[in-house]
């Protein structure tokens, strides 16, 4: 599947376009097929997303996984910091990046 | 900025002996110093900018003033509001950018730093003489 | 050091002004990304894996403690509580928002501090010796020389848009510590006939060439410094490549036509420059000098310490330098605790170490570009407290120029430009190698790691070199061994294929297990490898 994502323009926090918005929870983000880069380019002129770029990614019962590590790690944060990731409660998370 | 006037010559061609040719465009990769020798009739050089992140035409500008060029010197192509004071302090005089340039944004960062640390092509004095004299 | 006065005041504030209303123009849409990129590059502004990031300069590595103070008061203000001391003597916070930048700019404003040129196509950050000011070796002291780079530098109308960053150098001693051969421009304060001037190399850098800075003028006297490197700044403007970013950086210039046709472009130039008046009176670079004496230094100070507490001796073995005032030290405080995060300080550690600098180093500190901190002028009489106040903040790791005092960029964890994480790999190697008998039986042994052919890490650079690499998707590491950035600089070279995360662990201890076979007496690593050569480890790597 392919994602779109990109940082919010102010805070400059990853976001995920889920199909009417854009969240900073990979899991509710949808595949875009091959419209990523028309959304992102309206998106962008509308400053609800900041430099956007479409990623593969696979679906798993915990929601799309990002193919590529580099993905993954701003989905979630830092691996050497867990307490500054989404999940900081969370020890399995690092493992789904990593 | 620039008002309309007749096209500027390429460099190659004023060389090869366009010698009537009062003004000349150089490209970013020209060497401006192939200009010197012929400074005095020369009314118009206009330096293009293909790229904002093209910088060579800065270094083109003041080797150009420092040559003694006292004509007008136009800053020309992807040339943005925040450039011109650099191309002001190197020695431009005129521009025309590609995309229009916001006439109140100018003129704000034009004003906005009164000191420099350096000497360049616009005679304005550097902090250093300021602290000496 | 140097303090602004209200010319230099003045142009700071303009530079925050200027920023905050980039900023409002480009979150109202006036100005595109394209657009804004090399502007907020130009104040230090990136946009990283998480978040913005925001590089704060430490001209030539050297503040006081109000200003380290206000470095932890960001921290916590603005960031996530922490801040990173990077390898070019500055420090990066990792969560920073675009809407909150200028208020940054403008707190670091007040305390005379910015993060002008610190990323971008323009002249960086100038860096120097840590020890500069405290050391026996040194000439002079450098700074001031570097003072005068940094205000030339600034916004130079000319050299704002080069083909790539530039980075500049200036040391004042044979024994080079910061690196200054694999500079864009490296600078050596040495005397001749009892004047002061720089011997001048250009060319040198890491990234995907690594290149040792050639020699292009020997000696350069204040009165010309400014017209010289404006000249070699011009020839690298006009001349740079352009076409590709791997390939537009000074070095490969003057690799490409060679040194001497470098240096005569360069004196070409100069000649033409030196009649523009660019060169300041030398009463500036007097002016300036004159804020770099040395600190009221108590004459007489009692020379000797109490070695009687062992964990105390210990650091003060490993991390305490001989300072050239009778009874002061440079105390060296290692930001790389075991399996800890290189190169990272909390804000409570950054309070504490200014605390400690204004109370015990005439209230000034050094950031090294090996990722540590420098209280260079401790009384021998205070030195056990120091260790003390360090020891509690855990800042007392003695572990200066050890395995485990390891450079590490950021990496993928951080970085957006990184192809895999070099912190969890600095961890385990730190983690595998944490016995401190161990490490010292090693001795001197500088391990550096890059995430990317970047190099931020400096791998080219270490004794033993790491660089991260991106194997079909799945994080690879390269092993390097031989670099040196000290004055016997040298390049490492790539032993083979790479390991994964475990397995470039291992790799290392079969090749310290080697050098602790193979060397002989008062050798260090990099000693050994050079007399056996590449072959014995590298059979030692792979069997």
């Amino acid at each position: 599947m392919k994602l779109l994502t990109g940082n919010d323009l102010p805070s400059g926090d990853v976001i995920w376009w889920t199909g009417s918005g854009w969240s900073r929870h990979v899991e509710e983000s949808v595949d875009v097929t091959d419209q990523g880069e028309a959304i992102a380019r309206a998106e962008e002129g509308a400053r609800h997303v900041n430099a956007a770029y479409v990623i593969d990614a696979t679906a798993t019962p915990e929601g799309p996984r990002p193919a590529h590590i580099k993905d993954r790690v701003r989905a979630l944060g830092p691996t050497v910091r867990p307490d500054l990731t989404l999940k900081p409660a969370d020890p399995a998370a690092g493992d789904w990046v990593i | 900025m620039a008002d309309d006037e007749q096209p500027a010559v390429t460099l190659d061609a004023f060389l090869a002996g366009q010698s009537n040719a009062t003004s000349v465009r150089i490209e970013a990769g020209d060497d401006a110093r192939l200009l010197l020798p012929h400074l005095g009739q020369l009314a118009l050089i206009e330096v293009s900018f293909p790229s904002f992140r093209d910088g060579r035409g800065y270094s083109a500008a003041r080797v150009l003033r420092e040559g003694g060029y006292r004509g007008e010197l136009r800053a020309a192509g992807d040339v943005l509001v925040d450039q011109v004071p650099l191309m002001r302090r190197c020695g431009f005089d005129s521009f025309a950018p590609e995309a229009e340039i916001d006439a109140a944004t100018l003129a704000a960062s034009l004003a906005r730093y009164e000191q420099v640390y350096q000497p360049a092509a616009d005679g304005r004095v550097p902090v250093w003489k300021l602290r000496h004299g | 050091m140097y303090k602004y006065d209200n010319y230099d005041q003045a142009i700071v504030d303009a530079r925050v002004e200027e920023f905050r209303d980039q900023v409002k123009r480009r979150l109202a849409g006036q100005i595109t990304e394209d657009q804004f990129k090399p502007l907020r590059l130009m104040n230090g502004l990136y946009l990283q894996l998480h978040a913005y990031m925001l590089r704060v300069a430490v001209p030539y590595g050297t503040l006081d403690g109000r200003q380290m103070r206000m470095l932890g008061h960001i921290a916590r203000k603005y960031d996530r509580g922490y801040g990173h001391f990077t390898t070019r003597q500055n420090i990066q916070y990792n969560w920073i928002k675009l809407d909150e930048a200028p208020d940054i700019l403008a707190d670091l404003a007040s305390v005379e501090m910015h993060a002008i040129q610190t990323s971008g196509n323009c002249i960086r950050n100038i860096s120097s010796d840590q020890y500069a000011g405290a050391a026996a070796d040194e000439v002079a002291d450098p700074r001031p020389w570097a003072e005068l780079l940094r205000q030339w530098s600034t916004f130079h109308p000319e050299f704002s848009y080069l083909p790539r960053k530039f980075k500049i150098a200036v040391i004042a001693a044979d024994e080079d510590r910061a690196a200054m051969r694999l500079h864009d421009i490296g600078i050596q304060l040495v005397t001749r006939d009892g004047k002061l001037g720089g011997k001048v190399f250009v060319g040198g850098g890491m990234g995907r060439t690594p290149m040792i800075a050639p020699e292009i003028k020997d000696f350069i006297g204040a009165e010309d410094l400014l017209s010289y490197v404006e000249a070699c700044l011009r020839v690298y403007n006009r001349y740079g490549r352009r076409d590709n970013i791997y390939k537009a950086r000074i070095k490969i210039l003057v690799h490409q036509i060679g040194a001497d046709e470098y240096r005569r472009q360069v004196e070409e130039e100069f000649a033409l420059v030196k009649k523009l008046g660019i060169d300041p009176p030398l009463a500036e670079l007097e002016r300036i000098t004159a804020m770099f004496a040395p600190p009221a230094f108590e004459a007489g100070a009692p020379q000797g310490v109490d070695r009687s507490d062992p964990d105390f001796a210990v650091w003060l073995d490993q991390n305490v330098k001989p300072h050239k005032q009778r009874g002061y030290a440079i105390v060296n405080i290692s930001l790389k605790p075991v399996g800890g995060i290189p190169g990272d300080a909390s804000a409570d550690q950054i309070d504490l170490m200014a605390d400690l600098a204004e109370r015990y180093s005439f209230d000034e500190l050094r950031v090294t570009h090996a990722q540590n901190i420098v209280l260079p002028h401790v009384r021998q009489a205070d030195l056990h407290a120091v260790w003390q106040a360090l020891n509690e903040a855990g800042l007392a790791e003695a572990n200066l120029d050890l395995i485990s005092d390891i450079i590490a960029c950021p990496g993928l964890d951080y970085c957006s430009l990184a192809n895999a994480r070099s912190i969890p790999v600095a961890q385990k190697i730190a983690t595998r190698f944490a016995s401190p008998e161990r490490q010292r039986d090693l001795g001197e042994l500088k391990l550096k790691i890059s995430g990317c052919i970047n190099a931020c890490g400096h791998h080219h650079a270490g004794h033993i070199g790491i660089l991260g690499v991106d194997k079909k998707g799945t994080e690879n590491y390269q092993l390097l061994l031989g670099g040196s950035g000290a004055e016997d600089v040298s390049l490492g070279k790539i032993t083979g294929p790479g390991f994964d995360e475990d397995g470039i662990v291992d790799a290392i201890e079969r090749v310290t297990d080697k050098y602790l076979a193979t060397r002989e007496q008062g050798e260090r690593f990099l000693d050994t490898y050079r007399r056996v050569g590449f072959e014995p480890f590298k059979e030692a790597i792979y069997g």
